[in-house]
């Protein structure tokens, strides 16, 4: 089912028409109204007289996540602190976190993109839709209930977490569509097996799943276990949270919701904008939001987009499911973690050298986070409970750090391999 | 009087103690007494050698990580009851032990009882009074 037919399904030309207009008066009101954008604009030799059609958004510059650091808090906002009614910011802990700061228009924009999203999957008033990502900063949990309200369906706010509740809820609810991590939706399955939960007797149809890397293995798997429907969502906190793309039940790209969310895919080294078809950096900017917009947001995710018709009906481009990151960045469980978060962890405990390595694996339907810690004379000890104690206090620091459990291994100097003088710092052994 | 045992970082990994025991062997280096604890990643060989120093320099030299601890050897009868009264005499000395380990000797009839102890100096001193000998690290060697 189509949610808004008039702008998922509009033809090239008239989209072209209202993105280029959109993007102009984005331009110019950021101009206007944020000291940060004008200061960028002016130094790229810009001017929004010189923004007339979307294609001339390649002479704007770009935001990068580093920028996103420099505007923190509140550096990016294009409307009075009073307008704000509501604030997400993503899980990069250490460090300063990317805000976004919602207006009521931004909140009706986010509601409207995850309907789209929700009735990729058929939603409707009379779902129960089952919504297992987290509520809180995270976009996750409250991304959903304000799509799952517009459209009118029964949404049950569990959050994350308590295995066993949500097996009882689902079941006792009757809950017909499920919206959670795709390694939760399988460790749902897991802990179902275990109690005796058959999920075939359940009415539960498709699910929506997103915030962590996963492939067409893990969606069989899901779809095999869960009996459902398991589709691709796509969103980051800095552009509006989940709601960005996803996929229809065609299962054959990620629809984004271009009218709102502008896309373009750059070779990531030369800034050039690619054609479709081509793998390269995805770039986003918010068309219509109040907030906080983004201009030319280069989101570090690699994929390619694809602007030929869809058998669902819907026109709007189509981006491959993610194919990579540019950076180095892990998502744990839907948490962002970044190699150079860990090691400022280490060096901060006394005794620790900057050598480690992080296995992340996915082990019983989650992903587990193994960092390697080379023994050293000042940390070694003759008593096992001592070098157990050291293990568990880098344990500790981490999770303070990061917000997530970490297995700390303490393993002999020189036994993590360095290649070109470098280490290799990570070793990722999901079957993604 | 203490002694000094050479505490070795493995990783459980095939063959990382034949490779210790190797490179010992090649230095030239008789073990007197081991022991070996672990947990399911790692484990700590507790050696007892004839010649500490080299033994150490040779290990540190090799890439292991190794320390020397202070442990006291203590000559128990090999009878029942010898290991008991010592250990009497730590409690009564309020001397905790991280851990212990025995070998017997071959000369004599006693068996020799290494303890990694909190206060190996208070140690030695309760058990001399005690009439319980301690033995020093260049006895160990020649043994």
């Amino acid at each position: 089912m189509i949610w808004n037919a008039h702008y998922e399904a509009m033809g090239r030309a008239e989209l072209e028409r209202l993105q280029s207009e959109r993007l102009g008066e984005l331009v110019d009101r950021l101009y206007r109204r944020v000291a940060y954008y004008r200061q960028r604009l002016d130094s790229q030799g810009v001017k929004p007289a010189d923004i007339n059609h979307i294609r001339d958004i390649a002479k704007l510059p770009f935001l990068t996540k580093d920028d996103m650091r420099e505007v923190y808090p509140l550096k990016l906002l294009a409307v009075e602190l009073a307008d704000i009614v509501e604030v997400h910011t993503s899980s990069g802990t250490t460090g300063k976190p990317v805000v976004d700061a919602y207006t009521q228009k931004d909140i009706g924009i986010w509601a409207e993109s995850m309907a789209r999203t929700l009735a990729m999957g058929d939603t409707a008033r009379s779902d129960v839709v089952h919504n297992a990502y987290g509520y809180g900063l995270f976009t996750g949990g409250l991304g959903v209930h304000y799509g799952a309200r517009l459209i009118g369906a029964l949404v049950i706010p569990i959050s994350g977490g308590n295995t066993a509740r949500q097996l009882a809820i689902l079941r006792d609810f009757q809950a017909t569509v499920l919206t959670c991590t795709p390694s939760y939706s399988l460790y749902l399955a897991e802990a179902a097996r275990e109690q005796g939960l058959d999920f075939s007797t359940l009415p539960l149809r498709v699910g929506l799943f997103g915030a962590e890397p996963w492939g067409e293995g893990m969606r069989r798997e899901i779809e095999a276990k869960l009996k459902v429907q398991a589709l691709d969502i796509y969103g980051l906190t800095e552009i509006i949270g989940p709601g960005v793309a996803s996929e229809c039940e065609a299962q054959d790209g990620l629809h984004i919701c271009e009218d709102l969310f502008y896309p373009e895919v750059i070779d990531p080294q030369s800034g050039e904008v690619l054609p479709d078809g081509s793998k390269g950096e995805l770039v986003l900017t918010t068309l219509t939001k109040e907030g906080t917009p983004m201009l030319r947001y280069r989101t570090r995710d690699i994929t390619y987009l694809d602007r030929s018709p869809c058998r669902c009906g819907r026109t709007a481009v189509r981006m491959h499911r993610l194919l990579g990151r540019t950076d180095d960045m892990l998502i744990i469980r839907g948490v962002n973690v970044f190699p150079s978060q860990i090691e400022e962890v280490l060096l901060k405990i006394e005794g620790i050298e900057p050598h480690y390595q992080l296995v992340v694996e996915r082990e019983e339907r989650l992903d587990s986070l193994e960092v390697q810690v080379e023994m050293n004379e000042r940390l070694f000890s003759d008593e096992i409970k001592q070098l157990e104690r050291s293990e568990r206090r880098i344990a500790e620091a981490l999770f303070a750090a990061l917000g997530i459990q970490t297995r700390v291994k303490l393993v002999e100097p020189k036994s993590i391999p360095r290649s070109e003088g470098k280490a290799k710092r990570v070793v990722d052994k999901r079957q993604i | 009087m203490t002694l000094r045992q050479i505490s070795v970082f493995l990783e459980n990994k095939k063959g990382r103690l034949a490779e210790v025991a190797g490179l010992i062997a090649r230095e030239g280096i008789n073990i007197r007494a081991l022991s070996l604890a672990d947990t399911a990643d790692f484990g700590v060989l507790r050696l007892i050698v004839n010649d500490a120093d080299r033994c150490f320099a040779s290990l540190r030299q090799a890439g292991f990580v190794a320390q020397q601890t202070e442990v006291i050897a203590v000559e128990v009868n090999d009878r029942p009851g010898g290991l008991q009264r010592v250990l009497g005499v730590f409690d009564q000395s309020g001397i905790n032990i991280e851990y212990m380990y025995a070998f017997v000797e071959k000369k004599s009839d006693n068996a020799i009882v290494v303890f990694r102890i909190d206060q190996p100096a208070k140690a030695a001193a309760a058990l001399g009074a005690e009439g319980i000998a301690v033995l020093a690290e260049d006895v160990i060697s020649k043994l």
